[in-house]
């Protein structure tokens, strides 16, 4: 039981706390699902990656530091602590690159990452369909095989696609054997979003954003260099992304801690409102960012050992997600009237309301959760 | 850093498991305080060293840390053992030896009893031969006294394997009022109840996903129902987000923290409120045969209730971190 940092660790803390303070903008940037705002992150994440924050537990012949799991997570927090901008590459950095990692060609992984890291490509993530969202194994867009061509044909239509239409890519699941049982015959595919046949059409989100997308596919070409991992294997593929989406890298405690102290700080300036209930709850919020946190370093412990955390990750989406909208409904009830103003506690209000959904809903969460964690009966 | 058991924390609580999952089976835990069973319960936690656990290698304990304390009460939460061992091995040392009667807890086996709250209630008063009274909130004097030849009067009470009594006319030993042993010693208790709340409720969810995977209704388990599983998994998401704080707290107050305070807070408001849930979805979950007193589900839950309200409930503690936040709360801490 030591849970202090190295010597190490700390100058990382510092190095990353010193480049934080001298580079992250002095007034918030719009929204990085806007078109003007996901511009303007785009050039952020361009000034991480010249010094080298922008990826810091890749190897650094791909643009990272070789940075520790624990090391990642200080990063993580100095990067909250010191309120700068959202990731608007999070998708690919968080989601696609350990997916590449692990099943990725030595090629794949040479063109794909350094493009990612330095935000030239942009990937969005082309799962659910129309008629697919928790049931992702249902669905229908297809890929058929092209042998004189030398790869594949995609049709169909993908849905929810976050900040699709401002991205370059999209990774997704498509059927390619269309005789096998659900979770077999689909396939992992890496598809440029300039292919002919290719439409991205954008719609407003709750929270007035424009970035949402549904992407269709209209006999779309791509080579096979576009399968990632083995052809009909992509659910498994797909699955070591949904732990990653569901675990540690896409909500590290960093910024749940940050959020609970500037709630705490909303509730000191405004004492009019901060009545004894409100307190309490406030108080409780602080506390689940706490409880978070020490979760995440008891299962970064056991990773760093050799024990993944295998379903357990739907423990870690379950809770910040509903830590996240309880946070923001405090932080709304201590802001009055001026809670309906557009600004960043209400912002995020409408964001934390899709936490409970996206990344598997909470419900699916719970099942994963009954039936692999606690060892219920499926039927 | 590494927020883990070391391999002898790991070893303890091995030893410590195996040692009530034989000894204290719940017809150990129904039994009267004066049956031969609960003496070899005593007996055994005794020889692997519980009492002296926190006491100093020269007063002839084992001189280890809170890191050792809550995988201990862990376990004996977890199979209820009906004998006060959070406040011999938790509460008692610092103010055992403070006060010169560090052998006494050597000699009685598991055997001092607690009410900081200064109540004039006390758990497992038959078996207990010292009483530490007062320091709640950590600060005050605590009396020590003996009950040898006190007078016990037995209350009728919720959980009838506490064996709840009202004392007195003690013989007073001795008064601590060293300030930094009087919160030492609250800050133990405190960390103590909240590691058997989180043993208790770790007990409870074993029994419920058992009962509900072999108990059919409309010709399945009722396990396999989405109600029952979603109930089940929002109790364990409770566990296990409380269980690393109580660890963290454990690891603050071995290394005496300037956050010690806050941590031991957020750690019993964390498990107490697991604790609730749990009981409250255990009962849920196995229909009425969770109502009854045959089946032993209640008696982990009736102990996780006494203890959730004991040592500061989880509304006080977090009222408590409030203040530490500097949030001003307008009302005054209530004495319990």
């Amino acid at each position: 039981m030591d849970l202090t940092w190295s010597e190490s660790e700390e100058a990382f803390r510092a190095e990353a706390r010193e480049w934080l303070a001298a580079n992250v903008p002095r007034e918030p940037l719009p929204s990085g699902d806007t078109r003007e705002g996901f511009a303007r992150h785009l050039e952020w994440e361009r000034k991480l990656f010249e010094a080298r924050w922008a990826v810091v537990s890749w190897p650094k012949e791909y643009g990272g530091r070789d940075a520790s799991l624990w090391e990642w997570l200080i990063f993580e927090e100095e990067y909250y602590r010191a309120g700068a901008p959202q990731r608007v590459t999070q998708n690919g950095i968080f989601l696609l690159a350990p997916t590449l990692f692990e099943f990725g060609t030595k090629e794949q992984r040479d063109t794909l990452l350094p493009r990612m890291a330095a935000a030239e490509d942009l990937w969005c993530q082309g799962w659910s369909e129309p008629g697919a969202g928790s049931d992702l194994a249902g669905i229908r867009s297809r890929a058929e095989r092209d042998d004189e061509a030398g790869g594949w044909r995609l049709t169909g239509q993908k849905t929810w696609t976050t900040r699709g239409a401002f991205c370059t890519h999209l990774f997704g699941l498509f059927r390619t054997d269309p005789t096998a049982q659900r979770h077999r015959g689909l396939t992992y595919f890496l598809v440029p979003l300039d292919s002919p046949g290719v439409t991205v059409r954008g719609f407003e989100r709750l929270d007035g954003d424009e970035g949402f997308a549904e992407v269709f596919f209209d006999n779309v070409f791509v080579p096979d260099s576009a399968v990632l991992g083995e052809v009909n294997q992509g659910w498994q593929v797909a699955m070591a992304t949904t732990g990653s989406e569901r675990g540690l890298t896409l909500r590290s405690p960093g910024r749940f801690l940050r959020a609970a102290e500037r709630l705490v700080e909303l509730a000191q300036a405004h004492p009019e409102a901060a009545t004894d209930p409100l307190v309490d709850r406030i108080t409780e919020v602080w506390m689940q960012a706490q409880a978070y946190q020490l979760f995440t370093l008891a299962q970064v412990t056991d990773i760093v050992e050799g024990r993944p955390p295998g379903p357990r990750s739907s423990l870690n989406k379950l809770y910040w997600s509903e830590l996240d909208v309880r946070l923001h409904e405090a932080a709304l009830e201590l802001l009055g009237p001026q809670g309906q103003t557009d600004n960043p506690w209400s912002r995020g209000f409408l964001f934390s309301l899709a936490g409970p959904i996206y990344a598997g809903t909470n419900e699916i969460q719970r099942n994963i959760v009954a039936e692999r964690v606690l060892g219920l009966p499926r039927k | 850093m590494r927020f883990a058991l070391t391999a002898e924390q790991q070893d303890l609580r091995d030893v410590v498991h195996e040692l009530v999952e034989r000894l204290c089976p719940p017809a150990v835990v129904r039994s009267a305080p004066d049956t031969p069973a609960v003496d070899e319960l005593s007996r055994a936690l005794a020889e692997v060293g519980v009492p002296g656990l926190l006491l100093p290698e020269r007063c002839g304990g084992l001189g280890l840390d809170e890191n050792y304390l809550v995988p201990l009460l862990t376990e004996t939460g977890w199979a209820a053992v009906p004998l006060p061992v959070l406040e011999t091995a938790g509460v008692a040392p610092a103010v055992l030896e403070a006060a010169g009667l560090a052998d006494r807890l050597l000699a009685d086996g598991i055997a001092v009893a607690a009410d900081p709250a200064g109540s004039g209630l006390v758990r497992f008063a038959p078996r207990a031969t010292l009483l530490l009274t007062g320091g709640w909130g950590g600060s005050g004097p605590i009396t020590v006294v003996s009950l040898s030849d006190a007078h016990r009067e037995p209350v009728a009470a919720v959980d009838p394997a506490a064996h709840l009594c009202r004392v007195g006319a003690p013989t007073v030993l001795g008064v601590v009022d060293d300030p930094r042993v009087v919160e030492l010693a609250w800050q133990r208790g405190v960390l103590g109840a909240a590691a058997q709340l989180i043993g208790l409720s770790r007990r409870m969810l074993e029994m419920t996903v058992e009962y509900v995977g072999s108990r059919t209704q409309f010709g399945v388990p009722v396990g396999s129902f989405q109600a029952v599983k979603h109930h089940l998994a929002d109790a364990l998401l409770q566990v296990e987000f409380a269980a690393p704080a109580v660890a963290r707290a454990g690891f603050s107050l071995a290394t005496d923290s300037p956050e010690r305070d806050r941590d031991v807070s957020l750690a019993k408001a964390l498990a107490s409120e697991a604790a609730r849930r749990v009981a409250r979805t255990a009962i849920q979950c196995h229909g009425a045969i969770g109502y009854t007193t045959e089946y032993d589900l209640h008696l982990y839950a009736k102990r996780a209730w006494a203890l959730a309200a004991d040592w500061g409930s989880a509304a006080w503690h977090r009222a408590r971190i409030a203040r530490h936040l500097g949030l001003a709360h307008t009302g005054t801490l209530p004495v319990h």
